[in-house]
């Protein structure tokens, strides 16, 4: 058919691996070099002092991003499962369900910053919360929604089928079969989901840029739920673009400390699931 | 021996739990039962045999309601307990799968302990006392003839039993919320052949007080366990009566092809 030499089976197999191989190993190189750079650059920065310190360091404002991630693990996982379990276990193929799903698909597409205009408007204005910890925590609940709703939906797909019918086929109704059988069996794995899903709260600045992170607090740890707070992610942003008297080291120091608790609470999450799936058979 | 047509459903001698009446499930258009008309005996068992996907199955899953859970499914016609409607609108779905309990294919244990497994069905219908509920998991063990077997590991996990033990633990569980009517859907095909055996002699002492039907693709069981077998064949009820009958002498030429093993 073709005018080309043919080429050995074997040949184009070879061939055919090895550009698979190297887009495989393409995707370490950056991660590689972020990891690199970053220790190189901010080693010297890195202190216990730094990490400690309130004044100079950065205590608060992992005070911050922790109080952060909790609270909005805290508001976005009761939707985010209530919605899971509607999808997954009792929504029928229909306009409502089309609707939702596309909804949700949208939400994830969102940009970041659209969300933080958003949480400024609602959260921190309409509902005069003012610029706070709740509303920052509100906003980035609704940024990681879609996230938590998808894993939690896996996560009950995990469940076979059979168990399901075990349970309705001795007489007990829907709900009691989610409750007793579907959501026990499920909820590791969406815990497991939730924690990677609010990891992406440590990581974002634009959602809390507008709506409740700020620089310089007479109080460093945030009090209560209507304070403002102060998070590893603003601080990077505001260090880096603000303060050219700011240390490049410590600048770098901080991005490690950052990107340290975000690689912790994922690897939390793979050792949860691991622990999990090793005690669970079905 | 006719082939075209179907023959008429005789109404067995007896006591009759179960019936049918021009019972048609369709998955969207797919025409998967066909005016099926039966009449199947209490304290009996009644053998559906017939090839893959000729609807034996789907026609089991009538009994209880569990092809609601398929959102394809439509069922026309009436299927009938003890002379009520199953299919009325009025049909307490969950009342009736108490009823009529079902044994599934492939063993499915819940991943909790032995008795949480039997008393799961017990403690949804409201038993709450331990007495009660240890009363009733001990019953309905011996009643699936594996009391003596799991008495000292009650609080382990059902996953760590044998296929052939999960099966009867099954068994068990649906005994504990006390059913009129057990449905048995392949119930040894994923075992060997000693607990296949202990299964059917189990079968047989339950039939004293459940009314018993059972989907095999064994012919040999249908023929061992059975009084009565219908056979199916493409979502047609080709022929129903007694099983002894049925095997030595059908009526029907499908059905003798088919007992014979000329096709299956």
């Amino acid at each position: 058919m073709s005018a080309l030499p043919r080429t050995s089976p074997k040949v184009s197999q070879a061939v055919a691996f090895a550009l698979l191989w190297i887009a495989a190993v393409v995707v370490i190189v950056p991660v590689a070099a972020i990891l690199a750079i970053m220790l190189l650059k901010g080693g010297k920065g890195l202190s216990w002092e730094l990490i400690s310190s309130v004044e100079e360091g950065l205590l608060p404002a992992i005070a911050g991003t922790a109080a952060l991630v909790a609270l909005t693990a805290l508001i976005s996982a009761p939707f985010g499962i209530a919605a899971a379990v509607y999808l997954s276990e009792y929504a029928r193929a229909g306009t409502l369900v089309r609707l939702i799903r596309l909804a949700i698909v949208n939400l994830a597409g969102v940009p970041s910053v659209v969300y933080g205009l958003f949480g400024l408007a609602l959260f921190v204005t309409l509902l005069q919360l003012g610029r706070c910890l709740l509303a920052a925590a509100c906003t980035m609940a609704l940024l990681v929604l879609p996230l938590v709703i998808t894993a939690s939906e896996e996560a009950l797909r995990q469940v076979p089928r059979r168990l399901r019918e075990a349970s309705l086929a001795l007489g007990a109704t829907r709900w009691q079969t989610i409750r007793k059988v579907v959501l026990p069996n499920a909820l590791p794995g969406i815990i497991t989901g939730l924690i990677l899903s609010v990891g992406r709260a440590a990581g974002e600045t634009a959602p809390i840029l507008f709506t409740g992170a700020f620089y310089g607090l007479t109080h460093p740890f945030p009090r209560s739920l209507g304070d403002p707070f102060v998070a590893l992610t603003y601080k990077l942003f505001v260090d880096a673009t603000e303060f050219p008297h700011v240390e490049e080291a410590e600048k770098w120091a901080t991005a490690a400390v950052l990107v340290a608790l975000v690689v912790a609470m994922n690897l939390a999450a793979a050792v949860f699931r691991a622990r999990l799936r090793r005690a669970r058979r079905w | 021996m006719s082939s075209d047509a179907n023959l008429p459903i005789k109404k067995p001698e007896g006591e009759i739990k179960l019936e049918t009446h021009d019972l048609s499930l369709y998955y969207d258009g797919f025409h998967a039962l066909k005016n099926i008309s039966v009449y199947i005996p209490a304290r009996r068992i009644t053998a559906l045999i017939g090839p893959s996907g000729c609807g034996k199955s789907s026609f089991l899953r009538c009994f209880n309601r569990m092809n609601d859970l398929i959102q394809s499914a439509r069922v026309t016609g009436e299927v009938l307990i003890d002379g009520a409607n199953v299919y009325d609108r009025t049909t307490d779905v969950a009342a009736l799968r108490k009823r009529v309990g079902m044994v599934f294919q492939t063993p499915n244990p819940f991943p909790m302990s032995i008795y949480d497994n039997v008393a799961y069905g017990p403690r949804l219908h409201g038993i709450r006392e331990r007495s009660a509920l240890d009363e009733v998991v001990e019953k309905s063990l011996r009643g699936a003839a594996l009391w003596d077997e799991v008495k000292d590991t009650l609080r382990k996990s059902a996953l760590d039993l044998s296929g052939g033990q999960q099966q009867r633990l099954s068994i068990a569980r649906v005994l504990a919320v006390e059913p009129e009517v057990l449905l048995m859907d392949e119930p040894c095909s994923a075992l060997d052949p000693t607990a296949t055996f202990k299964i059917e002699e189990l079968m047989i002492e339950l039939m004293e007080n459940y009314t018993i039907v059972i989907v095999t693709h064994n012919m040999y069981q249908a023929s061992r366990v059975s009084q009565y077998t219908g056979f199916f064949l493409l979502g047609d009820l080709i022929e129903y009566g007694d099983t002894v009958q049925i095997f030595e002498n059908p009526k029907d030429q499908r059905t003798d092809d088919y007992v014979r093993g000329r096709f299956g």
